[in-house]
């Protein structure tokens, strides 16, 4: 294998692949990047961490054909530092036994493994393809992906739960997170071929690697999924992932029909204000305490250690008094993914799951546990 | 009471700025306190006197001048030794076969936790008494800061001190053991110097000089792995580190240097904190017979759950994280941990933790011991936010504070999960 690559093209590809590599690996030949030098002129670069694959093309100079792998993260670290517009050139040597990257007049000589080693990915058969703008795909996962859980006690909802559904209105696909405390729900039209697909819930890991892939792509993205594994690709780029196995709780349970005290206010000063008086709120906690009464929205946080902190805001609220608490960091994550002028909140009572709403998102739902305060 | 007191009587509080003669000019008592500082320290540090063994000997005057053991059956570990016991060689942690080994004329009583911890908040209640800042270690053992407490006793801290040791003795009926020092890593030291029924100093002056010849592995964080490492470095005695500085020692052995300078020159600035709440409430059993079959292990666990769960529904606590701690054939401990969803009393939910962390060690090995606890604790005051989908969560807590209720009135076999019944008899 002798190849000359352009720098920036290899150090794009190499940070989408290496972040899929875990930093700490028992199984060595997991901590490479599988490198193919075709005669298609291209760079094949691929990682795995054994539940989900990457692998994407990048163009280059293939002087002679050939294939290895070696650490994915010491090779994004040396590239990385190399001069900015300089070309690569990667060559193996000493019988294939080293990879040596050569760039400008720095030289490094990295050790390799046999690429028959590189565990292949089985995708198996993908039942259900259908595309996806990437711009959709973002949107999805971005108004969803902040209230995927963390703990590994219910797995299943450590992802975003992905399915087809015509309850409510017209068919969509639709996205769901929740951690528990709270749950985003976003719709988009059904594209087609999606109409049978199973209910998936597609791992955090993987979710934030796609959306790392379609940051800045316009283009459409193509989804293959059966009930194990789901493919997307894109630009030269394709990922691979098994999905988490497991039955996503009946969400709709939980998003609350009947709160009836609706209240609306400016969401850029709600999300200056809460993030101004959440300073003082305690590290642990973050609870930050919701007034309402007359038009008028008191946010205040107190902690035994730090002091306390209030603002008053307008809000559109003329029904009865309400005082209810909420972790500032759990709302900010929320605003933060509502694009409208205004947030709409529906609350039943300060112990009941407050419904919010984006004013200009009517696809997208949100529910948010309040906290005694 | 003379500001300058050297010597001081522990039975009669007679006190004198010389400190010449074997007993007390006034009662005749040997037990005379002499330092030249004793009335200028004021950092306690109180241990019972092997706790348990004694509040048995006290319950049962027959056991007066017997070896006490208390401790589990035959395959416990020793949980407290009494002072005739421990001269054949025996302590606690010790397992209980090599005890009896060593010692079989023993007399074995099994542990009576709820009576001990009874006794451990009478004692605290006495300690209270003296000063608020109170620091309990664990159920038998306190620091204490008397600083500034001379006006409202009438007396130095040393005299506060002797006099709480016998009001202890006389109210409670158990002895403790007293250091006074200027700090805790000193008291606590001095509390081990004289026991039983002892009292030690140790002053700023001496300090220095009674360290200098006492093994490292007596510094408070030193344990077997980082002697080891002071020994690599011909490092054996306390003294031997002063030869360096705490920036050495800080480069060398990473954050602990620090303590190793300050601690190596009688320098200890943690302070008494009062009332530290517990860190973690757990139970254990050892069994009679090695168990490997996981249905037999998963009974002896909700068993222990059971208790943990109580425990800290009395208490009034939560905890984040579930803990199960096995103890294999051949003596080796496994603990392993999960942290839940969100905080929790409920046994029922300690145990669901607990049993998938079981399953991934009953892989066929025998156990001897199993236990679970709850750490990461707090008031359930503190309860976070309920959890949407948590419904169980709240039946389960309601349903188990029922049942404490019940157990209450009617005692702890009321009512009972099935699964605490074990596997189907034959």
């Amino acid at each position: 294998m002798k190849l000359t690559i352009d720098r920036g093209a290899l150090l794009k590809s190499l940070s989408h692949v290496q972040s899929v590599v875990e930093r700490r690996n028992t199984i060595p030949i997991l901590s490479n990047v599988r490198l193919d030098a075709g005669d298609d002129e291209k760079l094949h670069l691929t990682a795995t961490d054994m539940d989900l694959a990457v692998i994407e093309a990048a163009g280059a100079n293939v002087a002679q054909a050939g294939a290895t792998t070696t650490s994915a993260h010491m090779l994004y670290d040396i590239v990385r530092k190399l001069a900015e517009g300089s070309e690569v050139e990667l060559s193996l040597i000493e019988d294939g036994g080293k990879l040596e990257i050569r760039s400008g007049r720095s030289r490094f000589k990295l050790a390799c493994l046999p690429v028959e080693d590189f565990p292949v990915m089985a995708e198996g058969e993908l039942a259900h393809h259908f595309s996806l703008s990437a711009a959709d795909l973002r949107r999805l996962i971005d108004k969803t992906g902040f209230a995927i859980s963390t703990e590994e006690t219910r797995y299943y909802l450590n992802g975003i739960y992905l399915h087809a559904t015509s309850d409510e209105g017209p068919a969509c696909l639709r996205a769901v997170a929740t951690d528990g405390h709270r749950l985003a729900r976003v719709d988009t039209a059904l594209p087609a071929g999606a109409a049978d697909i199973p209910g998936i819930i597609v791992p955090r890991k993987t979710v934030g690697e796609v959306r790392k892939l379609i940051e800045e792509s316009e283009g459409e993205v193509m989804i293959g999924l059966s009930d194990s594994k789901i493919r997307f690709a894109l630009d030269g780029a394709i990922l691979t992932s098994k999905l988490i196995d497991g039955s996503f709780p009946d969400y709709e349970r939980v998003i609350p029909a009947g709160n009836d005290k609706i209240m609306t206010v400016d969401n850029k000063s709600f999300v200056q204000a809460v993030d101004r008086v959440s300073t003082i709120s305690t590290e642990k906690s973050r609870a930050i305490k919701v007034t309402l009464e007359d038009s008028v929205m008191t946010l205040s946080a107190t902690s035994p250690d730090a002091g306390a902190a209030s603002e008053e805001l307008e809000a559109q609220y003329n029904l009865e008094k309400i005082e209810i608490g909420f972790n500032s960091r759990y709302v900010l994550d929320m605003a933060k993914q509502i694009k409208g002028e205004t947030i709409e909140f529906r609350f039943a009572d300060s112990a009941s799951p407050t419904l919010v709403r984006d004013s200009e998102d009517e696809n997208a739902v949100y529910v948010i546990m309040p906290m005694r305060v | 009471m003379p500001a300058s007191a050297t010597a001081l009587c522990r039975d009669c509080d007679w006190e004198s700025a010389d400190a010449d003669g074997l007993s007390c000019p006034a009662c005749r008592s040997e037990r005379i306190l002499r330092h030249t500082e004793l009335g200028a320290l004021a950092i306690a540090h109180v241990d019972c006197d092997a706790f348990y063994a004694t509040i048995e000997k006290r319950d049962d005057p027959a056991l007066g001048d017997k070896p006490v053991l208390v401790g589990g059956s035959k395959r416990g570990v020793v949980a407290a030794a009494c002072y005739i016991a421990r001269r054949y060689g025996i302590r606690s942690a010790m397992p209980m076969f090599k005890a009896l080994e060593a010692c079989p004329h023993a007399v074995v009583v099994p542990p009576d936790m709820e009576k001990y911890s009874r006794i451990g908040r009478q004692v605290r209640d006495i300690m209270t008494a003296r000063t608020p800042l109170v620091e309990p270690l664990s159920i038998d053992e306190a620091f204490l800061d008397l600083g500034g407490t001379e006006g409202v006793h009438g007396g130095s801290p040393a005299r506060t001190m002797a006099a709480m040791a016998r009001e202890i003795e006389a109210e409670i009926g158990i002895t403790v053991s007293v250091g006074l020092s200027y700090n805790k890593f000193l008291a606590k030291i001095a509390s081990d110097l004289d026991k039983p029924r002892g009292f030690a100093v140790i002053g700023k002056a001496d300090a220095e000089d009674f360290l200098s010849t006492k093994p490292v592995g007596l510094l408070w964080g030193v344990g077997a792995a980082l002697q080891k490492r002071l020994a690599n470095d011909n490092i054996h005695r306390i003294g031997e580190l002063r030869q360096y500085s705490e920036a050495e020692l800080v480069r060398r052995y990473g954050a602990i240097g620090t303590r190793l300078a300050r601690f190596s020159r009688g320098d200890d600035r943690r302070t008494v904190k009062p009332g530290r709440p517990a860190k973690s409430v757990s139970s254990e059993t050892t069994f009679n017979e090695d168990i490997r079959a996981l249905d037999k292990l998963t009974a002896k666990l909700w068993k222990q759950c059971d208790r943990v769960g109580r425990r800290m529904r009395k208490n009034r606590l939560i905890g984040r994280t579930a803990t199960l701690k096995l103890r294999t054939a051949d003596f080796k401990i496994l603990t392993r941990s999960r942290t839940l969803p969100a905080p929790t009393q409920s046994a029922d939910i300690l145990f669901q933790a607990a049993l998938a962390l079981l399953e991934r060690e009953a892989d066929g090995r025998y156990f001897r011991l199993i236990g679970v606890g709850l750490s990461g604790l707090e008031s359930e005051d503190n309860a976070p936010m309920a959890d949407l989908f948590g419904e169980n969560d709240a039946r389960a807590a309601a349903l188990e504070k029922t049942v404490d209720d019940l157990r209450d009135r009617f005692g702890v076999a009321a009512p009972v999960k099935g699964r605490s019944l074990g596997p189907k008899a034959k």
